[in-house]
């Protein structure tokens, strides 16, 4: 196997939040899009972040297997980590030899061959689905509602398991109409085996003025716990 | 032996000759269920604990003591019978003759005695200070023999919080004994066990050891008095639940009316007394609800259980602690778990009662724990911050099946092993004096080798280490001799006479030595290693601070590079201690434990190699230093998992601490997750965790209102307290550690 670098931007040994299970989190450094809710400003400098090949990332989630039962895994986050489909490809078939299981935290903006042999690496994906409205999707991060949409049907045809996820934001995704519609997306396709519903937080303030970065949602508030409740709830009816 | 209260119970070598762990495993009955069968308090337990809470409000407004009995000194006979709500208790025995009065004990030292009193507004009286004229103290026979070295090894805080003004504590009483043999039968055995001995050689040791039998059967005949006091014959066995519970209590409560020890701990209790239980159930005198009351009413005096302490000693160990230390489920040799209903219903009194710091429960985590076992600790821990947890499976090997947990993470065989407990050694400050050749840069002592402070513009790894390792050799040298010369003392003039009666007489003793400051030694020799460490030094060219520049690897990381550092440390310093006979060729082992001395040991320490400042704290126990964890909170759990157990045989302590959020988004994929990182810790062979789910927003807002919080439990180190109890330095240091958040 030819020795790839990937440019990742930090580790997290223990995150509960980001697919089934305690997982190993890796964020990869490169974004195209600049999601207005984005939490993690520090991974979009595509020349930022330090070089690791697939064997040292192994090995240091490897470390961390004893903690993952049968749930557990790796997680590759972000930045976009599509935009390095090749090394991620690499650590996910090392992870898999090794027993470990995969999960790719995407928005989902690329489909090439590259992407698609990740994918046959791939356990589990957690699709970012911005809004429901295509306007809306592209205004808040400059990517387009169809890519998005394609990338869905090729999960649903290679029968990824996939969470369907969504930040939930004031004014902009907090509505029944929206959640109403992103059920339905998620009841139309078959890979579908979870929506998550994701408080708007603004821990990431702190992250925008040390790069000397305009949050552009510095002034919204955050998302009670009761709102993402009640969008829940609509789900079954 | 043949009882009629034994009636019931399947008969085994229990039977001929003092065998608790025998009478466990041919009698118990292993639970594999989960938590619904648990019941809530009765209406009597809740007004009693009313009661008792009412009590503690007082004992706070009074700044932390409700009152003193300053014209007693503390015996098992010398109070007369006290009671909380005497129609209500269901178990009964106080330590004094008032609930939360304290009594005073002056064995171990008068001057601590007469300070503690004079502390909260109290004088000690006349009578007690003319009678301690006449009498040797523990603390009066440790100066006459300590030499001047030893006095300035812990005059500059190189060697702290040594048991030598107080009662050394963790002795764990087998007090089960009391239960299940009633006290004549105890009495006899140690009888029989003293005339033996006097058929062989009398000499130094037989003859004190002889010396010791009296007086371990003079107290069980005062133990039988004091229960006598409490209207209660305990010289035959206990013969319901309720007697059990009750034998067991005036056994420990005897131990504290005569030892302040520093950690008075309880051994391992719940899963003996759910034998008792099983069969009263089956009897028809006992239900659910019933045998969870017992258990309040019981785990309600422990709570009740108090010393009085000055407060330099609250300093080091902060919150009032009395380390009442339970050890709760575990596995059998056989495999089979000890696990039963009465594991679930200890832990459950934090519910029934409130979460609170005492008992200190503590899990005997094993992977073979039965799941419903597994997620209810992960739930109690979630709601109460108030368990630890210790390798199972770690321990068994060297301990058997019926050891328990002294203190935070001392492990023991129950009345076959005690320990010399030795507090700690500061390693920062070694390393700090062998730099400078054998002066203090904080109190100006002179003490070690003495040499000139190195003289390199850039400190060197070899030529630091070359020092190191002499200066090294020197303290431990000088560590083991100090604590020969106060436990001789202790045994002497503080004896533990009712523990050690509770205990076989041929009984195996280990001595426990310390060590503070490992990870601030550890990244600052990693800094001298692999980045540049210059000196700053003086007028008088004492080194008294460092310019480090460039990154090094530190411990918390899972990076080897500083990992095998602090591994390194820890198997080279109980090499060095074996070095040095013990007094009454006890055992050494090694602890990596501060209790909150951290705070007080960094206040006394000079800057470091790695960054850390004059004054500043350091990590408790063996966690890695505050905010140096780059990679959240399985690589730091990774660091610590690599310190071997077999260096550290008494214990390694680990405090995590975890916001509610970064373990999950529901309550069940937090518990899922909760269990996971235990499960994953302990396959790594780690020893000892204690585990705190909260926002660090909660301790803000407490330390700005404790009245808000009087019942805000938190585990510290290998303890739990109180949060409001701690001193204002220890809260913030506490506000500071690593809470892992990264979601």
């Amino acid at each position: 196997m030819c020795e790839i670098f990937g440019r990742i931007s930090s580790f997290q040994s223990l995150g509960t939040v980001d697919g089934p299970g305690v997982r190993y989190v890796v964020f990869m450094q490169g974004c195209n899009l600049r999601c207005k809710c984005c939490h993690n400003p520090e991974t979009w400098d595509m020349s930022g972040g330090k070089e690791y090949t697939a064997q040292e990332v192994m090995k240091r989630a490897e470390r961390c297997k004893s903690y993952f039962g049968s749930d557990g895994g790796i997680t590759v986050s972000g930045g976009e980590p599509l935009l390095q489909a090749r090394f991620v490809t690499q650590l996910f078939s090392l992870c898999k030899q090794s027993g470990i299981s995969t999960c790719l935290d995407t928005s989902g903006c690329i489909i090439n061959d590259d992407v698609k042999e990740l994918l046959q690496y791939t356990d589990t994906v957690l699709l970012d689905y911005k809004s429901t409205n295509a306007k809306d999707y592209k205004n808040f991060c400059g990517m387009d509602m169809q890519a998005a949409d394609d990338f869905l049907l090729l999960l649903d045809k290679m029968h990824i398991d996939t969470y369907l996820r969504q930040v939930i934001i004031k004014g902009f995704t907090d509505s029944d109409e929206n959640a109403r519609r992103l059920f339905e997306i998620a009841s139309a396709h078959e890979c579908v085996k979870k929506t998550e519903l994701l408080p708007f937080r603004k821990m990431c303030s702190a992250k925008y003025e040390k790069l000397g970065i305009p949050f552009p949602l510095k002034d919204k508030e955050e998302t009670p716990a009761s709102v993402i409740e009640r969008l829940y709830a609509l789900k079954d009816k | 032996m043949k009882f009629t209260q034994w009636q019931g119970f399947t008969q085994g070598d229990w039977c001929t000759g003092i065998n608790v762990r025998n009478f466990i495993q041919t009698n118990y009955t292993p639970y594999t269920g989960d938590d619904s069968f648990l019941e809530t308090a009765t209406e009597r337990t809740n007004a009693l604990m009313n009661k008792l809470r009412g009590l503690q409000k007082q004992e706070r407004e009074k700044g932390g003591v409700l009152d003193i009995d300053t014209t007693t000194v503390s015996s098992l006979c010398n109070y007369k019978a006290g009671y909380l709500d005497k129609e209500n208790e269901l178990i009964v025995g106080l330590q004094t003759d008032a609930p939360l009065k304290r009594g005073v004990n002056p064995f171990g030292g008068i001057r601590m005695a007469r300070e503690a009193c004079e502390a909260y507004g109290y004088k000690l009286s006349d009578k007690i200070e003319e009678y301690f004229t006449y009498r040797t103290t523990h603390n009066d026979g440790v100066f006459r023999c300590y030499t001047p070295e030893m006095k300035a090894a812990r005059h500059c805080a190189l060697l702290t919080g040594l048991p030598d003004a107080y009662g050394r504590g963790r002795i764990i009483g087998d007090y089960r004994r009391v239960a299940l043999y009633g006290v004549d039968a105890l009495i006899e055995q140690k009888r029989q066990d003293k005339l033996k001995i006097g058929e062989g050689v009398m000499n130094a040791d037989t003859i004190k050891l002889t010396e010791e039998l009296f007086q371990q059967i003079n107290f069980l005949g005062k133990l039988k008095e004091m229960a006598a006091i409490y209207g209660f014959d305990i010289s035959q066995p206990a013969s319901t639940a309720r007697e059990a519970m009750q034998w067991t209590y005036f056994g420990y409560l005897a131990a504290n009316k005569e030892q302040n020890g520093a950690a008075m701990s309880l051994g391992r209790v719940s899963t003996f007394f759910d034998i008792y239980i099983e069969r009263d159930i089956k009897n028809g005198i006992l239900d659910e609800k019933g045998a969870q009351e017992l258990f309040d009413q019981f785990v309600m005096k422990l709570r009740m259980a108090r010393h009085l302490r000055t407060p330099d000693y609250n300093e080091l160990f902060g919150g009032d602690p009395m380390w009442i230390t339970e050890s709760v489920g575990g596995m059998g040799e056989n495999n089979t778990t000890l696990v039963t209903k009465s594991s679930f219903r200890i832990l459950n009194t934090l519910y029934t009662l409130g979460s609170a710091p005492e008992p200190n429960l503590t899990v005997l985590w094993s992977a073979r724990l039965p799941e419903g076992f597994k997620r209810f600790c992960a739930k109690v821990s979630q709601d109460t911050d108030s368990i630890q947890y210790e390798n199972d499976d770690l321990m068994r090997p060297h301990f058997g099946d019926d050891y328990a947990i002294a203190c935070c993470v001392s492990a023991m065989k129950v009345g076959k092993q005690m320990q010399f407990f030795g507090a700690r050694a500061n390693l920062a400050k070694l390393l700090l004096l062998a730099i400078n050749g054998g002066i203090d840069n904080v109190f100006g002592t002179r003490v070690g080798p003495q040499m000139q402070p190195m003289q390199d513009e850039y400190l060197d790894y070899d030529k630091v280490m070359e020092r190191f390792r002499l200066y090294r050799e020197w303290l431990c040298r000088l560590y083991v001799n100090t604590m020969n010369v106060i436990h001789y003392m202790h045994d002497k003039y503080a004896y533990e006479k009712i523990q050690m009666a509770l205990h076989d007489t041929d009984v195996e003793r280990l001595m426990a030595f310390g060590v503070a400051g490992l990870s601030v030694l550890t990244d600052s020799l990693s800094a001298i290693k692999y980045a540049k460490v210059k000196p700053v030094r003086d007028e008088n060219g004492i080194i008294v601070d460092f310019e480090t520049t460039g990154d090094f690897p530190k411990y918390g990381n899972d990076d080897d590079r500083a990992d095998t550092i602090a591994q390194d440390m820890l198997h080279e310093f109980i090499d060095e201690l074996k070095k040095t006979p013990t007094y009454r060729n006890a055992r050494h082992t090694l602890s990596v434990l501060t209790i909150t001395s951290n705070v007080m040991y960094g206040k006394k320490t000079g800057s470091t190699p790695d960054g850390r400042k004059k004054g500043e704290p350091f990590a408790p126990g063996a966690n890695p230093m505050h905010g140096r964890e780059e990679n959240g909170a399985l690589a730091s759990l990774n660091s610590v998992s690599k310190l071997s157990y077999s260096a550290c045989m008494d214990g390694i302590s680990n405090t995590f601490s975890i916001i509610p959020d970064a373990l999950g988004k529901s309550e069940t994929e937090r518990t899922d997750n909760l269990v996971a990182i235990l499960t994953g810790y302990f396959l790594n062979a780690a020893h000892h965790i204690n585990v705190n789910v909260m926002n660090r927003e909660t301790l803000l807002k407490a330390y700005e209102c404790p009245e808000d919080y009087p019942n805000l439990t938190i585990r510290v180190s290998g303890y739990a307290v109180n949060f409001c109890k701690l001193s204002r330095e220890q809260q913030r240091e506490v506000i500071m550690r690593t809470f892992h958040e990264a979601m």
